[in-house]
């Protein structure tokens, strides 16, 4: 294909928390310093950014990439902002995979921050915008009707109850208490999650990620830097992403294609041709806990409806066949909308290198992929990692 | 190519009207908090200094900018007094409506900062007003501040 | 990333807040819109108001949709007709929901709904809500019928429709 080769060389990140003292920019710049130092290069070594925010109506702020830009290191360089909703995460390492696999720039920072605490009465009210302004905003909607719509569509499509889906919140908030930047690490029962408060039937409190401040940061460098920079340089061999329409309810949800069709992409860039025996380990988005199983199957690690057999076996655990989420995901560290995702990518940088501490799956995987998804059930955003 | 259709009967031309129906609380930041409660408590400008770059910033960051060091232990005090570099007279409000009395604005170079500040003029005309003008802040009285930056009431001319 | 590091960030708690130990500036920008409805939705809600629903035709893929729009997303050409289509379906989704928008609780749940046009091509969906009926006799696939407002009370808005009921 004529591309250079591009690796992750360094990661860095905040807590992620319900309100932080910090702005919007400080929390840039304490993930994006911790960034660059983790691999002892300075600003100086930096040619591009790429700033991944959601847009102002969360943080409250105008034009959030300008704004941050200074604490994402962008004083005076070229800096490009991108946002696909939860989906930003992933697409933010893939905009900096571009400018660094074309040749142009050869050291890029990659920065994703959201401050959702200053929304007030709660980010609720700004998420209401996703909803056609002409004919759905009027109905008072909540953002998640939507996901409690899709979740009972894949439930009856796959004849699936609730206590199959409440594991993955088990799974997640109990691995996430290995995770130092956890928000809601907890260790519960299905049980717990199935007797928490219904929110929208049939989502209850314990299946939903909690809104977030924080920010995440990678440092991107073509081979030949990063080879210099770092012994354990890991490989972003594949990238894919694909938008669906804002259709949503023309769509059969109970399915994700746009999620395959972007893990198709990143696949075949990456001579990926059996996922579920290629891929060692896996960081899929999971903003709910269903969310997960959904996207797992989107993602071809498994047939159609089989995603909450793999869960009950115990096959995505952290010691099982194919880990799933090792982080604690969304539902155990936390989910400030464009972070959340990148924070994915960090984690199977963490992994690949044998760098995750507590949380470190056995085994010394080699290939690792992360993915996000934003919007109204639109967008697929998917990278995958070697080492 | 446009759509073929075309809006002929006026009442068939529709509005929906809407909002988005948040409002923001926001924190100050590590640096802001103590920017603010500096005024508020203590009457006065604090800044943070760069010294690898030689740079104090005003208002204060909690990182260099240019050089991205940490300057959470790096504050120091600035002078409340400082020139204008530059200004301009506002006769209209948010909403293009004329205000009561018009606003002098200036950009302000406090001594010992590197970094400009925004507020107003007060006790001065505007036809009086120039480039390179001596000013220092009015502070409201210790009980009405609140930690905002209307703490400060204007700046007003100084004698050199 | 060492185990036992510090990860920075400071975390505020609700008493910081409500006890003001941190300084916070507080805005309210109001913003408010009013939004061109277009040609299509504008068609759409006009025909709201007659107690009626409109969809369009794309002659090249043959799909009937509504919400009705003026070019076909799929083909990438305008979209050739109106067609009425009836004002039942069938549920293909519903939720029950303790919520309001600003996530405050309800204490009578809504059933919000998408619900296949009968008319459209399969699968053509809108997002209401259902009526009329408990939450538990709710079923995937049941039909349902649109209650509208009174002529004298419709105004051209998705509201118009009141809700759907089974029938």
């Amino acid at each position: 294909m004529g591309l250079r080769r591009v690796a992750v060389v360094g990661a860095g990140m905040t807590k992620f928390m319900r309100r932080a003292l910090e702005t919007g920019r400080e929390l840039s710049w304490q993930a994006a310093s911790m960034a660059l130092e983790s691999c002892e290069l300075t600003l100086d070594d930096i040619d591009g950014v790429v700033i991944g925010t959601a847009p102002d109506c969360f943080d409250g702020v105008h034009m959030k990439g300008e704004y941050l830009s200074d604490g994402c290191g962008a004083w005076q360089k070229p800096v490009m902002r991108g946002y696909v909703g939860g989906g930003t995460g992933v697409f933010s390492p893939i905009q900096g995979w571009y400018h660094v696999a074309s040749g142009l720039f050869d050291v890029v920072l990659v920065v994703a921050e959201e401050k959702m605490s200053s929304c007030h009465p709660h980010p609720q009210g700004a998420f209401l915008t996703i909803f056609d302004n002409l004919l759905e905003r009027q109905l008072e909607p909540n953002l998640i009707w939507i996901f409690a719509l899709e979740m009972h569509r894949y439930m009856t499509a796959h004849g699936l109850s609730k206590r199959d889906i409440a594991l993955v919140s088990v799974k997640n908030k109990r691995n996430a208490l290995d995770h130092p930047c956890a928000q809601v690490a907890e260790d519960i029962t299905v049980d717990d999650v199935l007797n928490s408060e219904i929110m929208v039937w049939p989502v209850n409190r314990l299946d939903v990620s909690p809104v977030s401040d924080g920010a995440v940061a990678l440092v991107l460098a073509a081979e030949h830097v990063a080879k210099r920079v770092t012994d354990k340089p890991v490989w972003i061999d594949g990238v894919g992403w694909h938008l669906d329409t804002a259709y949503w309810t023309n769509r059969d949800v109970y399915y994700p294609k746009y999620v395959e069709y972007a893990a198709r992409m990143a696949y075949r860039m990456a001579g990926i041709t059996e996922p579920r025996k290629q891929i060692n380990i896996v960081e899929p988005y999971d903003p709910f806990s269903y969310k997960e199983l959904h996207h797992l199957e989107g993602l071809l690690l498994c047939g159609k409806g089989e995603a909450p057999q793999l869960t009950v076996d115990g096959v995505t655990q952290r010691n099982g066949d194919l880990p799933v989420c090792p982080s604690g995901g969304l539902m155990g560290v936390g989910n400030p909308i464009a972070a959340a995702g990148l924070m994915k990518v960090a984690e199977i940088f963490w992994q690949l290198r044998g760098e995750a501490g507590k949380r470190q799956v056995p085994g010394k995987p080699i290939t690792g992929l992360a993915q996000a998804w934003g919007d109204l059930m639109q967008v697929g955003t998917v990278v995958v990692l070697r080492i | 190519m446009g759509s073929p259709e075309q809006i002929s009967q006026v009442e068939d031309i529709r509005y929906v009207y809407g909002e988005i129906p948040v409002n923001f609380a926001y924190t100050l930041g590590v640096a802001g908090e103590r920017f603010f409660r500096e005024i508020m408590e203590n009457g006065r400008f604090m800044g943070t200094r760069c010294q690898q770059c030689e740079y104090t910033y005003l208002p204060p960051r909690l990182y260099c900018e240019r050089c991205f060091a940490g300057l959470d232990d790096q504050w120091v005090e600035v002078s409340s007094r400082g020139t204008v570099e530059a200004f301009t007279v506002a006769h209209l409000d948010l909403e293009g409506q004329p205000l009561a009395e018009p606003q002098l604005l200036a950009l302000i170079q406090l001594e010992g900062a590197d970094g400009l500040l925004v507020h107003r003029l007060g006790q001065i005309e505007a036809e009086d007003v120039d480039i390179g003008l001596l000013v220092r802040a009015v502070f409201r009285p210790r009980r009405q501040r609140k930690g905002s930056i209307l703490d400060i009431r204007y700046f007003r001319p100084v004698a050199p | 990333m060492a185990a036992d590091r510090e990860y920075p960030g400071t975390p505020l708690s609700d008493d910081d807040v409500s006890q003001g130990k941190v300084l916070m500036v507080k805005i309210d920008p109001n913003a408010r819109y009013a939004w061109d409805a277009g040609i299509a939705i504008g068609r759409f809600l006009a025909e709201l108001k007659k107690g009626r629903i409109v969809g369009r035709r794309c002659h090249r893929c043959r799909r009937t949709m509504v919400p009705p729009r003026m070019f076909c997303e799929e083909c990438f050409r305008p979209t050739d007709e109106w067609v009425y289509l009836e004002d039942s379906g069938r549920v293909n989704t519903y939720s029950v929901s303790y919520l309001r928008w600003d996530a405050s609780r309800l204490e009578e749940p809504t059933i919000p709904a998408v619900i296949e046009i009968d008319g459209a091509s399969k699968g053509m969906g809108i997002m209401h809500l259902l009526g009329g009926v408990k939450p538990e006799d709710v079923q995937m696939g049941m039909r349902v019928k649109a209650v509208w407002k009174p002529a004298r009370q419709r105004e051209g808005s998705i509201l118009d429709i009141r809700y759907f009921r089974p029938y």
